[in-house]
């Protein structure tokens, strides 16, 4: 008896100790709340934001070097090139007050701005955009590997006077000023040597710190030249897809982009989901030398055969919409909308193309698709189930973003068809289109016409802004035509943004204006 | 001496070998840090430009021997992706790893040896029966999973934390442990059922032994006898359980790291391993091994304080 009473004092115990335990645990919880005081309130008391991002900034913060979509679209904040993009995607001078153009599209003279400092405190001189453009454009011998491609056909950079600066191209090129407008082309002082870990720019916020895998913060700049930022600190955290949307629901991010449709459904009774087109294509991707897509018949098959309507009703919950070729709808001026509906859902018309290029039962095939973008892979499961309509076999296969997709299927052209997003860093059709040149290094679909190639030489030496539009047009219609890829859509990227919070301004470009957000006024 | 000796040996050739294997396995994945650094951007000529400014285009075992060479005299490198010391980027974020491991092993000694003794006491009873179901649950229920539910109902629904919200313990050092304590938990509680069990069948065994009732009949009290003889050789199967899972809590943190937003070595580790960043990924590696290697040593150790009939040689 007395044994049965003292184990029941002990199991008492050893419940009070796990509970006090917890106790103190969840004590200590709100003591760190009070020292660390964060919750949403007070950040906007202390005029500030958190910023999720599913990936972290594990990159070099050199803007000429590093090429993440993730990481630009942040540093996007920090840097400014000679000119920059208003929402509306007009070119505007931004470090350079006015262009000059020749007639002839080669040549390109500055006047800088007045007044323009780095966030080190220095004066923006013309040295500083010279050694900026030269070292973006990858000739200078300085040992980084900059992302020069998107610069091209500079001949020279030059400085007559303290305040002018002029840019000679090779041939006429009426949309470099586009190329000039991201971060690739940011102007940055020159012989600064820790650019990789202390970002310098001209942007509305300067980097204030980074812990790796967890946050990057950076600050308002106060003697920015332009509007200043509205906000004193924007803190971006990394938080993983999985569980983006628990650290939403419990208060600690005020805004999260590109949230799939099933994360916008669960956090919509918190935030305000804002949403603006991603300025991307989405399709699926068709090596058009390997057989069997290296037939016409069975690639237009294919874009009969797959029902793009379902797909962006199924996968993004009717958040996207046709683009029928590789060019996005938001870039009005280029985008053909007839093309969009070229191909509808026409199971029998595939059958009978597949019949003709011998294919009456249809054949396997392999859709590879990135695993950390769960659009494209829902995308490509949902292509795999409707092409078993017309006897095809699509077999998914996902792989991972770096070392396999970049360097098998991008650079390599190992593969068969992939589904993902394209997108253009410069703000031209012609980062839309000319990737598909038969010889161009990053036609990764091996996209082969004489005609197309001959359209986009006609297109860049045209001075002529809507003869050229008209060309570029052309181009789009090929690709269509020739079902260089199954074109699928151009998907909404919806951002959850807290009620407390007004100003988001979308771009056409894939990067977050953190300088236009602010509180409002309680 | 000669035992410790071989068991330093043992080590070297494990964390020879171990970092051995996980270089070789960047070498047999296609992509590496360069192709990730010029992503859609690369070319081929930049692209061999790039790798052999990094040393990458060498042959292998001379990048593995490079390494090796480094971090015998105490360099673990440069992470390729955040182009700054691997030291200092491990810096803050092991002592982070390493508290969430030692509170969910404390958890697990607190909870588990309580537990099973007084389940092995109880055997057959109701009580037994219902504690026994109880921490099947929770054998069956993965950490990340725990995680996932704790996060639901301590931070979302009664807000006994921020999830999200990582507290430093030079900020808060209270903040500190109190955001630890559910991931902790997550790791301890499958764990805890396991080793409980295993102590319940072993006081059950220990207790139909010979020495118990000789015990009992020269008197002794019964909770004297299970706390003097019986537990010292029960704990033995436990003990070697308990250091085995430490690596093992140390894998778990991982995962549970992810879940709860924590800026540990897990995170950096995953992030690592798929950007190709090798330098990071081996050092994290190393460390690992070095601490698995050092536990079972540790369980020899303790077995022969508990058991001195038990000899490591």
């Amino acid at each position: 008896m007395q044994s049965k009473m003292r184990n029941l004092i002990l199991a008492v115990l050893t419940v009070s100790m796990l509970l006090s335990l917890a106790a103190c645990g969840e004590k200590n919880q709100q003591d760190g709340d009070q020292e660390v005081n964060t919750p949403q309130t007070t950040r906007a008391d202390t005029n500030e934001i958190n910023v999720g991002i599913p990936q972290d900034l594990e990159d070099s913060l050199d803007p000429h070097v590093t090429t993440a979509a993730g990481t630009r679209e942040v540093l996007f904040n920090v840097f400014e090139g000679l000119m920059k993009a208003d929402p509306e995607g007009n070119i505007i001078p931004a470090v350079a007050e006015k262009c000059d153009v020749s007639d002839d599209a080669k040549v390109y003279t500055f006047t800088l701005r007045e007044g323009v400092t780095f966030h080190n405190g220095q004066t923006v001189t013309v040295d500083d955009v010279v050694y900026s453009i030269s070292r973006c454009a990858g000739m200078l011998d300085d040992g980084i590997y900059t992302a020069a491609s998107t610069l091209k056909g500079i001949v020279s950079v030059e400085a007559p006077d303290d305040r002018t600066v002029v840019i000679t191209l090779s041939e006429g090129n009426t949309e470099f000023l586009a190329s000039l407008v991201t971060t690739y082309a940011a102007i940055i002082p020159a012989d600064y040597t820790e650019q990789a870990t202390q970002p310098v720019g001209t942007g509305p916020f300067k980097f204030a710190s980074r812990s790796p895998q967890e946050n990057f913060v950076i600050e308002r700049f106060d003697s920015y030249w332009g509007t200043p930022a509205k906000l004193d600190k924007v803190t971006y955290l990394v938080t993983a897809m999985d569980t983006a949307v628990m650290s939403m629901k419990s208060g600690v991010i005020d805004v999260f982009a590109h949230l799939t449709a099933d994360m916008a459904k669960s956090v919509e009774d918190q935030f305000t989901i804002e949403k603006d087109t991603a300025k991307l294509v989405q399709a699926l991707y068709l090596n058009n030398a390997v057989e069997p897509f290296n037939d016409v018949r069975v690639r237009q098959a294919l874009c009969y055969a797959v029902d793009v309507d379902q797909i962006i009703d199924l996968v993004v919950d009717g958040n996207g919409v046709r683009v029928g070729s590789s060019m996005f709808p938001a870039f009005g001026k280029y985008f053909d909308e007839s093309l969009s509906t070229y191909y509808t859902h026409d199971v029998e018309k595939a059958q009978e193309l597949l019949t003709e290029a011998g294919y009456p039962d249809g054949f396997s095939m392999t859709i590879t698709v990135p695993s950390n973008y769960p659009q494209h892979v829902q995308t490509g499961e949902v292509i795999a189930e409707q092409l078993k309509a017309v006897g095809i076999m699509a077999q998914i296969e996902q792989v991972d973003w770096n070392q396999t997709w970049l360097t098998e299927v991008y650079a390599n052209r190992n593969f068969q068809s992939t589904v993902v997003g394209f997108d253009t860093s410069t703000l031209t059709a012609r980062g839309m289109l000319e990737r598909w040149t038969s010889d161009h290094g990053k036609n990764m679909i091996n996209f082969n016409s004489a005609e197309y190639d001959e359209l986009f030489r006609q297109a860049i030496a045209c001075t002529d802004d809507g003869e050229q539009t008209a060309l570029y047009k052309q181009m789009e219609r090929i690709l269509t035509e020739e079902a260089a890829n199954v074109y699928i859509q151009d998907i909404y990227n919806m951002v959850a943004v807290n009620p407390g919070l007004e100003g988001l301004t979308f771009y056409p470009m894939y990067v977050l204006d953190v300088a236009t957000i602010s509180w409002k006024e309680a | 001496m000669k035992y410790y000796l071989r068991k330093l040996v043992t080590l070297i050739i494990t964390l020879f070998v171990v970092s051995l294997l996980a270089f070789l396995a960047f070498q047999i994945v296609p992509g590496d840090a360069a192709a990730r650094i010029l992503g859609t951007e690369a070319t081929p000529e930049s692209l061999a430009a790039l790798r052999h400014q990094m040393g990458l285009d060498r042959p292998m075992l001379v990048q593995y021997g490079d390494w090796l060479n480094q971090f015998l005299f105490g360099d673990m490198g440069n992470s390729y992706s955040y182009t700054m010391s691997v030291k200092a980027l491990l810096g803050p974020k092991l002592p982070i790893t390493f508290t969430l491991t030692a509170m969910a092993f404390l958890m697990i000694v607190c909870i588990s040896i309580p537990l099973g003794v007084w389940q092995g006491k109880h055997a057959g009873e109701a009580s037994d029966a219902v504690t026994g179901a109880v921490g099947q649950v929770f054998m069956s229920v993965p950490s990340f999973f725990l995680g996932i539910v704790f996060t639901l109902v301590f931070g979302i629904g009664l807000k006994l934390f921020t999830q999200g919200q990582f507290i430093h313990y030079d900020q808060s050092v209270s903040g500190f442990f109190g955001y630890l304590f559910f991931p902790a938990l997550a790791i301890a509680l499958p764990k805890s059922a396991m080793a409980a069990k295993l102590l319940r069948a072993s006081v059950i065994r220990e207790l139909q032994q010979d020495y118990v009732r000789t015990a009992r009949s020269r008197g002794r009290k019964f909770s004297s006898v299970l706390r003097v003889h019986v537990l010292r050789n029960a704990l033995i199967p436990v003990v070697t359980f308990l250091a085995m899972t430490i690596p093992e809590i140390v894998a778990n943190s991982i995962i549970v790291e992810q879940v709860f937003t924590i800026p540990g070595i897990g995170r950096l580790l995953l992030s690592s391993i798929l950007a190709s960043d090798y330098p990071v990924v081996l050092a994290i590696v190393v460390m690992l091994a070095f601490l698995v290697v050092l536990m079972n040593f540790l369980a020899d150790v303790l077995y022969q304080r508990i058991d001195p009939r038990i000899k490591v040689r």
